[in-house]
C-alpha cells in the first residue's frame, strides 16, 4: 500500500511538472501572436511579455489531480479541483476586464463554497503546543475568509519576476512536508502538484520572464494553497509558511487604508536609478510593500537580487512552518 | 545585517501567532455560557467569536506597533 502511494506520488508530480513544462512554452507562443502581453516596466527597453500563464498552470493541476482522482476517488480531492477552478475563473475574468477591488475578494470567497457543501473540513482549529479548539460555526466563515487572503496574498506578491511562482514553490513544499509531519499522507500527496506545477512555470517566469502567471494563474496557485490547508486540517502552518507574502499584503493595506487594486495605486512604492536598479521611493504617499522595505534597507538592487531576498525569506518562514508542524505533536 | 528587520518580523508573527493560539486554547475554548436554554450555544459561540475578533483586532495592532518600531528608519526612508 505505502510503495503504491510512493509510485503515485512520483506519477503525480511528474505529471504535474511535465504538462506544464511542455506546455507552457506554446502558450507563450499563443498568447504573443494574439497581442496578448503586457510591458515589463523592471527591464531595460520594456520587453513584452506574454500573459496570462494561467491556463498551462490550471492544466498541470488538473491533470495531476484527476489522475490521483482515479486512483484515491476523495471529496477532498474533488474539493481542491473545483474550487482551485472556480479561483482560475475569477483570474481569467479579471485578466480580461478591469473590475473593482472588492470583485476578488468576493468571487474567490463564493469558489469556496464547494469546500463547505462537500463538508470535506473538520471544525478543529489546531494550534501548535497548546491542542485544538472546536468551533463549528466560526470555522465556516474561516473557509469562505481563507480562499480570498490566500488567492489575494499570492496575487499581491506578483510583483517582479519569478517571485510569486517561486515563492509558492517553497511555500507548497514546506507544506507537503507538514502534512507528512503530521501523518496527513493522502493531502500530502494531494499537494505535490502544486509544488511541481509551481516549479515548473518558474521555469519560464524566473527573471527574465518569458510569461507573467497573471491573476489567473497567481489566483489559481494561491486557492489551491488554501483549499490544501483546510482539507488537511493545517492552517496555522499554512499561514506561517506564508508570512512573507502576508507581511506584504498586510503593509500594504496598513498603509493604503482601503481594499484596492494594484494599478489603482497612484504612487509607485519602487523607483528606477540610473543603471536601471530599483530603488525605494521616497514618496510619502506611496504604499509600504514588502520590496520597499527590503530596497530600503539594503539600498538599490537589481531585480534578481530582489527576488533572492524575497525566497530567503520564504525560506526561512518554510522551516518556521516545518517547526510549527513538529510542535503540533507536542502539548503542554 | 541590513535585511534581519524583516526576518526579525517574521519571527515576531510567528511568535504571536503561538501565543495567540494558546490564549484561545487555554483561556477563550474552556469558557461555557449556560442559564439561557436554547440561545446557550448560539450566545457560547457568539460571545467567543466577538473574543476572537477583539483577539486579532489586538493582533493586527500589535503587529502595526511592532512594524513601525521596526522599520522606523526604512518607512521613513
Amino acid at each position: 500500500m505505502m510503495l503504491n502511494k510512493i509510485i503515485l506520488a512520483i506519477l503525480v508530480s511528474a505529471i504535474a511538472f511535465f504538462s506544464v513544462y511542455i506546455i507552457t512554452p506554446f502558450l507563450i507562443k499563443r498568447l504573443e501572436k494574439r497581442n496578448l502581453t503586457v510591458k515589463d516596466y523592471n527591464r531595460v527597453g520594456g520587453a513584452m511579455v506574454a500573459r496570462p500563464g494561467g491556463p498551462s498552470i490550471l492544466v498541470g493541476i488538473l491533470a495531476s489531480e484527476l489522475t490521483l482522482y482515479v486512483f484515491f476517488p476523495t471529496t477532498e480531492i474533488l474539493a481542491i479541483l473545483i474550487t482551485t477552478s472556480l479561483a482560475f475563473v475569477v483570474g481569467l475574468i479579471d485578466d480580461r476586464k478591469v473590475l473593482g477591488g472588492w470583485f476578488k475578494p468576493v468571487a474567490l470567497a463564493i469558489s469556496a463554497i464547494p469546500i463547505v457543501l462537500l463538508g470535506t473540513y473538520d471544525p478543529h482549529l489546531s494550534f501548535p503546543l497548546f491542542g485544538s479548539v472546536r468551533i463549528p460555526e466560526l470555522y465556516v466563515a474561516l473557509v469562505i475568509f481563507m480562499i480570498p487572503v490566500t488567492g489575494n496574498t499570492i496575487n499581491s506578491i506578483d510583483v517582479l519576476n519569478g517571485v510569486a511562482s517561486g515563492f509558492m514553490t517553497i511555500a507548497s513544499f514546506a507544506l507537503t512536508i507538514s502534512l507528512f509531519i503530521v501523518h496527513n499522507y493522502d493531502i500530502a500527496l494531494a499537494s505535490l502538484p502544486l509544488g511541481f506545477v509551481s516549479l515548473a512555470f518558474y521555469k519560464y517566469h524566473k527573471f527574465p520572464s518569458r510569461i507573467f502567471p497573471g491573476d489567473s494563474g497567481a489566483l489559481t496557485l494561491g486557492a489551491m494553497y488554501g483549499v490544501l490547508a483546510i482539507v488537511g486540517h493545517v492552517e496555522i502552518i499554512a499561514a506561517v509558511a506564508l508570512l512573507p507574502a502576508v507581511i506584504n499584503s498586510f503593509l500594504f493595506l496598513s498603509s493604503v487604508k482601503r481594499i484596492i487594486e494594484h494599478r489603482q495605486i497612484k504612487s509607485n512604492p519602487v523607483t528606477h536609478t540610473d543603471d536601471f536598479k530599483l530603488m525605494a521611493t521616497t514618496d510619502k504617499d506611496a504604499p509600504v510593500t514588502l520590496v520597499r522595505l527590503i530596497l530600503a534597507a539594503g539600498g538599490p538592487m537589481t531585480e534578481k537580487q530582489v527576488g533572492v531576498k524575497i525566497f530567503q525569506l520564504a525560506i526561512f518562514s518554510a522551516v518556521l512552518a516545518i517547526a510549527t508542524a513538529f510542535m503540533m505533536g507536542v502539548k503542554i | 545585517m541590513k535585511g534581519v528587520p524583516i526576518f526579525l518580523f517574521v519571527l515576531v508573527m510567528w511568535l504571536l501567532i503561538i501565543v495567540g493560539g494558546g490564549l484561545l486554547i487555554s483561556i477563550i475554548a474552556p469558557l461555557t455560557i449556560n442559564g439561557y436554554g436554547k440561545f446557550d450555544s448560539i450566545l457560547d459561540s457568539g460571545v467567543k467569536a466577538v473574543i476572537a475578533m477583539i483577539l486579532v483586532v489586538a493582533w493586527i495592532f500589535t503587529l502595526s506597533k511592532i512594524k513601525n518600531w521596526i522599520f522606523h528608519k526604512q518607512i521613513k526612508n
